[in-house]
């Protein structure tokens, strides 16, 4: 059906599955903005415990996926499933409250309520888990110190390193079993990026599976078990991050290299 | 010196409560904007709306012949008459809040994702439609409304007065405000609308249902809008089929006039557009007072075009 799809396979892919169970099925799918087919059958694998990396260049589908699988867009063809059950179709609150939670490119933030009652935000749906989402707080505020401090001031206040630590923390309060970043690193200091970086392996480590989109390639790949470079709307290539950081296409088309 | 002071007192008097509904009624505006960037134009039917239905289940239960004895518990003690008013409002906002909610499911939701030219042209038609209907159904002529308890005028400087019914309708309003202003900080559902107006998309990703925000937000809007309608019908003492227009424009100005989309901007709005139109026909004429509140209008859109409490910068990423 599609011929870009089937270019090429890294080598050595099935030793990723051997991670254990299918949290997330994206079956080829096909989303279209108007007449525009912005995916053109994607289909992914992301186990339980995994960081799985989705990397590219601009307009090569990988917001696009996400955007998908969360339920802000609907594919036109082709199923996703979370845990064994079809959300694709599902509306976003409804793929939320499943456990998939999405930190949108841009932070998106809200900027008029303060960093606390962002978080707070973060975990709408756990009414019945107060003590929980005090933990969760907590937690977020150890990960990120700086949010503690600038507890009681307006999202829009933030610099946009504080807003991204803000918007990641606020996907953590939700208690996701899957997280899914939208370009975490996009405008943010190296040293801001390191820390975001330090953190998505931290929330790995208590057992969050995480999807990650990035265009910093070097970075996404080096703390990801899996990977998969997009282009034009199709999977190009798949491999375990190791292989992908030594794979040549992959060095000469994101990592800058000669 | 003393008589003009008495002038100036008055005209706040009467300013304050104008302003009072004015700020009741650019609530419904506001709450719609912030949370669709629609101007609900249809809004001030839901106040002419509301002074029917309040006028009507008024009439209704202080008739002896549809309820009984029960007439003259209502109009016989101070108690009653605080039940029967109770009752008035409750029917009315939940009435017209219903109203609100269907003019949404069928005359705004379809049109959701069209240009934003098209729900404004929509709700047009629904005014339209509206004031036809009372026109059609009720009644051509302006329906007395009448004074169920006598009112009082208490002096309070010079020839200053206050009205028992202004009192009344003051801190019914004072009320609603902080009642409204209270849940949009403190409960959920206020949260989600919070969250709703200042990013839509994020809101949906925090596992808020965008659509119950927007239906419970074409609720509460109009039924403050009615409340607004049965207060006018009181002071005023009639009930007509167009008696939301010129409030509705005004109240939208007040809207504007605070910072579209922010609620305590849409409060202030309505009671400065109130006072000041207050004082324009206190110390110029009567004639004057719509120039002068509009002229207020143009210097604050000139000066801080976001309006008063407007957020100054747009904040988009």
């Amino acid at each position: 059906m599609s011929d870009t799809q089937a270019t090429v396979n890294a080598p050595g892919t099935g030793s990723a599955s051997a991670a254990g169970d299918v949290v997330l099925h994206v079956g080829d799918i096909h989303t279209f903005y108007g007449a525009i087919e912005a995916l053109k059958g994607i289909s992914l694998d992301v186990h339980k415990g995994e960081i799985v990396t989705l990397i590219g260049a601009n307009g090569a589908g990988k917001s696009t996926t996400l955007k998908t699988i969360s339920g802000l867009l609907h594919p036109r063809t082709g199923d996703i499933s979370f845990m064994g059950e079809v959300i694709s179709g599902m509306k976003v609150h409804d793929v939320t409250a499943k456990g998939v939670i999405q930190v949108p490119e841009g932070r998106r933030i809200f900027p008029r309520m303060t960093v606390e009652e962002n978080l707070q935000m973060g975990a709408f749906l756990r009414t019945s888990d107060p003590a929980g989402v005090t933990e969760s707080l907590e937690q977020v505020f150890d990960l990120f110190p700086r949010l503690k401090e600038r507890r009681w001031q307006k999202g829009g206040t933030l610099s946009g390193g504080e807003q991204q630590m803000l918007a990641t923390g606020r996907g953590f309060m939700a208690a996701p079993t899957l997280l899914m970043l939208d370009e975490p690193s996009m405008g943010l200091a190296p040293v801001v990026v390191e820390a975001i970086f330090e953190t998505i392996e931290k929330m790995n480590e208590q057992g969050i599976t995480i999807l990650l989109v990035e265009q910093n390639a070097a970075m996404a790949l080096q703390i990801a078990d899996r990977g998969y470079v997009l282009e034009t709307g199709s999977v190009a290539l798949q491999g375990t991050g190791k292989e992908l950081l030594v794979n040549e296409r992959v060095r000469k088309a994101y990592l800058g290299e000669s | 010196m003393q008589a003009q002071l008495a002038t100036i007192v008055q005209q706040l008097i009467n300013g304050i409560t104008l302003g009072s509904m004015y700020a009741l009624v650019a609530l419904g505006y506001t709450l719609v904007y912030g949370i669709l960037l629609m101007i609900n134009f249809a809004h001030s039917e839901m106040f002419m709306v509301g002074a029917y239905v309040g006028l009507f289940t008024l009439t209704g239960l202080t008739n002896p012949h549809l309820v009984g004895g029960l007439a003259a518990f209502f109009k016989g003690s101070g108690f009653g008459l605080v039940i029967l008013f109770a009752l008035v409002f409750v029917v009315a906002m939940i009435a017209v809040g219903c109203l609100g909610m269907l003019v949404e499911r069928f005359a705004y939701r379809p049109l959701r994702n069209a240009p934003r030219l098209a729900p404004l042209i929509s709700a047009i038609g629904v005014s339209i439609f509206l004031q036809n209907a009372v026109l059609l159904w009720v009644n051509t002529m302006a329906l007395p409304f009448p004074q169920v308890f006598p009112v009082k005028e208490i002096t309070i400087y010079g020839s200053a007065q206050v009205s028992t019914l202004q009192i009344f309708i003051l801190v019914t309003v004072i009320i609603l405000l902080t009642a409204l202003d209270t849940f949009v900080a403190r409960t959920r559902m206020g949260k989600a609308m919070r969250a709703t107006s200042q990013d839509r998309e994020a809101a949906g990703l925090m596992g808020i249902d965008i659509n119950r925000v927007i239906t419970f937000t074409f609720f509460i809007g109009p039924a403050l809008g009615a409340v607004a309608g049965i207060f006018n019908g009181m002071y005023y003492g009639v009930v007509l089929w167009n008696m939301g227009f010129i409030p509705g424009i005004k109240s939208f100005t007040a809207a504007v006039l605070g910072g579209i989309g922010n609620l305590r901007g849409a409060i202030l709005g309505g009671f400065l557009l109130g006072i000041v139109e207050s004082l324009a026909s206190g110390f110029l004429s009567t004639g004057y007072k719509d120039v002068v509140a509009f002229i207020v209008l143009i210097l604050v859109l000139i000066f801080r075009p976001g309006g008063l409490l407007g957020e100054s910068v747009v904040e988009k990423v």
